[in-house]
């Protein structure tokens, strides 16, 4: 049997590792995605005090330190059955856009989009920002330059650091905002309305305008029929920071909605001796292995997901493109994974137009932040949607609020198993007896991964689908016969 | 591997969280004074990684490494040993290369009770107690993880370090200001500190830093920041019972956590001369507290819910006790 390791060299399996082995046929006999590591996060929280765990938690992952922040702020409040005053869950969401117009904005422009922009079979060396760049001119550079800091800069506003916020508490926040921030986060919040219907037109010219890539997107290889996660709010339009999570058969029937505190109803995780991370499933469907279909748990949770569960967007223009999008690819649900990018750039919309909408909410400046908790803690369950996926965190106290169990489902794990299936998928129609791996070819396995923008930050730390790679091809007896290297 | 003439310039994660790299991202422009003073030679998130040829370099060959991420498992300490060997200056970059930072307090734990406690959580459907094997027969050949070192270890118990440079994640502009003074040494326009000093950083504490006012009222008890209806904004937080670390802790961020309301956690780690910041943070707070009697100021003291975490959040790795008994009992 054949072995081909695609390993992320420069941190050997620091990021994760592809093993894939051809049988006699020198066809793609199984693949096999290994998360090679663990921190523990669920254990070394026990014993503190669950005001902590906003900070602490944000330790998680350096990329999405924000959905941690938030969640944790969240189930400590639930912990304390505490409801903080409308102005800060306001503020906590208006800090969270600006951390989603950030985010989105990056893996678009620097990690998921250069595959689109420049095509998959570009050099490596151009398949990055610089490449884009070259393509479509130096202002644009500028411009997601900028993106990147405004983001950034809602999120120092309110959460005090760049890195890390540290401001959410159980009951709310420690700081408001003055007007004079006010009016600087709604003056970013047009501008990103702006950069967001600019990049939607680049997708379009650039993507939609080009059938091969239109082709790419809408064939077989990326293509799986899962259920659909999303959180919610109480018109089913998407929501990043409340809700309840709607899922969605592959049919596209709702076969329900769940709020935080009955996950359990709802997800399992599934441990594999051969892998440090745990593969959650819908517990009400059961585990039927790395299969599609509405027999099998294994959902996805995505920006495509989460406009397939849901029944629109909260905001004008974004609903236009959503409309657009549906329209564009056929009908609900959509299943071709590489939609995942577009559907990003609908979500970066939204969160843009939330941020005007928030910062020019009366109520924003308010100087009631925080309410006092009042009853005993005890346990408590949030979920917020990180932008790799819905993001739950369940903690339970002492009458201290001293934590005694806690369990947390990080974004991207939710994607682990589809995550798997499409790199086999990938493997098996790219890989085919006498084919010469190349590294065209390599990524666009590859590129079945980064579409879900896998953060294994959240479990390994690299940023969102920056996985160089290695092959190794071995022979029957093991040994290596060749060795291909990429970086994506 | 292409060589420019100019000195060669790594940067590597172990077992971080990416808040570094995020941190070096955002110094902007000043990248690009790194791209003009330095041949990037091994950058993993910025650039094409060579592990190979980094292995296949001189020893000695990269001037600076920034190295960040803890020592977790075996792979992060053999990439630790390489770029040693390969470094003339090898900076532990950020609070857990530095000192282990938070994933630090797993030595608290039995190893063994880390990975229990991970694969039976609630959500875990696990009937069989099914654990990660480091080598796994599958019908398909025999595939690895790498081995779960008993306890997280800091950079410098693992390769010789010659810089420290703290912060979780260490602040932009102090990256940018390290930058700056690494390329006046380039240049012969300034000198290097000596070996083992801490860069980036200030060499007083937090709160020199913090504009809140210390009067030196003494406290009755501690209090816990949600229970507080409301925070005198211009008060010394510590004084008005809410325990911050910022007398304890280094300063360099500017202070940033309490001038938003929230209490200094200690992420800059130990200031100046503090050997052991637990101790010192203790005496800290004993100093804040309105009594001489010494079985009193244990009462309040004691008002303190997690001592272990108070004390050692951020620098139990890396302190003099490094960790708690039950971890010790694993192989160190
Ligand atoms: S103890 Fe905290 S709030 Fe008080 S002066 Fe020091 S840093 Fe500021
Ligand atoms: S105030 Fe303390 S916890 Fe906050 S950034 Fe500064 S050193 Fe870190």
């Amino acid at each position: 049997m054949q072995r081909i390791t695609i390993d992320p060299i420069t941190r050997l399996e620091g990021h994760g590792k592809i093993e894939i082995f051809l049988n006699e046929d020198g066809e793609v006999a199984n693949t096999y995605f290994q998360i090679p590591e663990l921190r523990g996060f669920e254990r070394f929280c026990l014993g503190r005090p669950v005001e902590e765990m906003p900070l602490l938690t944000n330790r998680i992952c350096g990329v999405c330190p924000e959905a941690h922040h938030m969640a944790a702020a969240k189930a400590a409040d639930a912990v304390y059955k505490v409801d903080p005053p409308s102005a800060a869950k306001k503020l906590r969401e208006l800090l969270y856009m600006g951390f989603y117009f950030t985010d989105h904005t990056t893996h678009f422009y620097a990690l998921g989009g250069p595959d689109f922009v420049m095509g998959p079979n570009a050099p490596v060396a151009e398949r990055n920002i610089l490449g884009i760049i070259h393509k479509v001119g130096l202002e644009i550079g500028g411009k997601v330059i900028q993106a990147r800091k405004y983001g950034h800069h809602i999120v120092e506003i309110i959460g005090g650091r760049k890195v890390h916020p540290c401001t959410s508490i159980p009951g709310g926040l420690t700081k408001g905002i003055t007007e004079e921030q006010r009016q600087e986060i709604e003056q970013i919040g047009r501008w990103a309305v702006d950069f967001a219907q600019f990049s939607l037109q680049l997708f379009a010219d650039i993507v939609l305008g080009n059938k091969e890539y239109v082709d790419l997107i809408l064939g077989d290889i990326y293509t799986h029929k899962t259920y659909s996660m999303g959180l919610v709010d109480e018109n089913n339009h998407v929501n990043f920071y409340d809700g309840k999570v709607s899922v969605v058969a592959p049919d596209g029937e709702r076969i329900g909605k769940y709020a935080p505190h009955e996950y359990t109803d709802w997800v399992a995780e599934r441990v594999e001796p051969w892998t440090y991370l745990k593969f959650p499933y819908l517990k009400k469907v059961g585990w039927k292995g790395f299969v599609d279909g509405k027999d099998s748990g294994v959902y996805f949770a995505t920006p495509l997901s989460r406009l397939n569960a849901a029944d629109g967007m909260a905001t004008p223009k974004a609903q236009e493109h959503y409309e657009r999008f549906y329209a564009t690819l056929g009908g609900k649900p959509v299943h071709q994974r590489l939609a995942i990018h577009w559907a990003r750039l609908i979500e970066l919309l939204y969160a843009a137009e939330h941020i005007v909408e928030l910062a020019t909410d009366p109520e924003i400046t308010s100087p009631h932040v925080h309410n006092v908790p009042k009853e005993k803690p005890s346990e408590g369950v949030s979920i917020v949607e990180a932008p790799r996926g819905t993001l739950t965190h369940h903690y339970k106290t002492d009458e201290r609020g001293l934590l005694t169990e806690v369990n947390l489902i990080v974004g991207t794990t939710n994607n682990y198993a589809p995550i798997s299936m499409s790199i086999k998928k990938a493997a098996q129609s790219l890989i085919k007896k006498g084919t010469v791996v190349n590294e065209g070819l390599l990524n666009m396995v590859e590129m079945a991964f980064r579409a879900y923008d896998p953060c294994f930050g959240c479990a390994t730390h690299s940023l969102p689908g920056q996985m160089p790679l290695e092959v190794t091809i071995r022979d029957a007896q093991g040994n290596p016969v060749e060795v291909l290297r990429q970086f994506c | 591997m292409t060589t420019n003439g100019k000195p060669k310039f790594a940067m590597y994660w172990a077992a971080s969280c990416g808040g570094c790299e995020i941190a070096v991202l955002n110094i902007g422009e000043k990248i690009l004074d790194v791209d003009a003073n330095f041949e990037v030679a091994f950058w993993p998130v910025a650039m094409d990684a060579k592990y190979k040829d980094v292995e296949a370099m001189e020893d000695g060959a990269i001037l600076l490494t920034l190295f960040n991420g803890g020592i977790r498992n075996e792979e992060n300490a053999e990439i630790a040993r390489l770029l040693r060997r390969k470094s003339q200056i090898l900076v532990a970059f950020g609070s857990c290369a530095c000192e282990g930072c938070i994933p630090g307090l797993a030595n608290l734990s039995k190893p063994q009770d880390v990975l229990d406690t991970v694969y039976s959580t609630v959500s875990t459907d696990n009937p069989n107690a099914v654990r990660p094997q480091y080598h796994y027969q599958m019908p398909e050949g025999v595939i690895h993880i790498p081995t779960f070192y008993p306890v997280l270890k800091t950079l410098d118990q693992v390769v010789d370090v010659d810089y420290y440079m703290p912060g979780c994640p260490p602040e932009s502009h102090q990256i940018a200001a390290v930058i700056d003074l690494v390329i006046k040494v380039l240049h012969g326009e300034a000198q290097l500190p000596a070996k083992g000093a801490t860069i980036g950083a200030g060499n007083s504490t937090v709160c020199d830093d913090c504009p809140r006012a210390r009067n030196v009222k003494l406290i009755k008890k501690f209090v816990r920041i949600q229970d507080v209806p409301e925070l005198d904004p211009h008060l010394c937080l510590l004084e008005q019972g809410v325990p911050c670390n910022g007398p304890a802790t280094r300063n360099g961020c500017g202070a940033l956590c309490p001038q938003a309301g929230a209490q200094c956690i200690g992420c800059y780690g130990p200031a100046e001369g503090v050997i052991d910041y637990g101790a010192r943070l203790i005496t800290a707070f004993a100093s804040v507290i309105d009594s001489n009697d010494p079985a009193e100021i244990e009462r309040i003291l004691d008002g303190i819910p997690d001592p272990a975490g108070q004390f050692y959040r951020f620098n139990l790795a890396g302190s003099l006790l490094r960790a708690a008994k039950p971890a010790w009992q694993g192989k160190l």
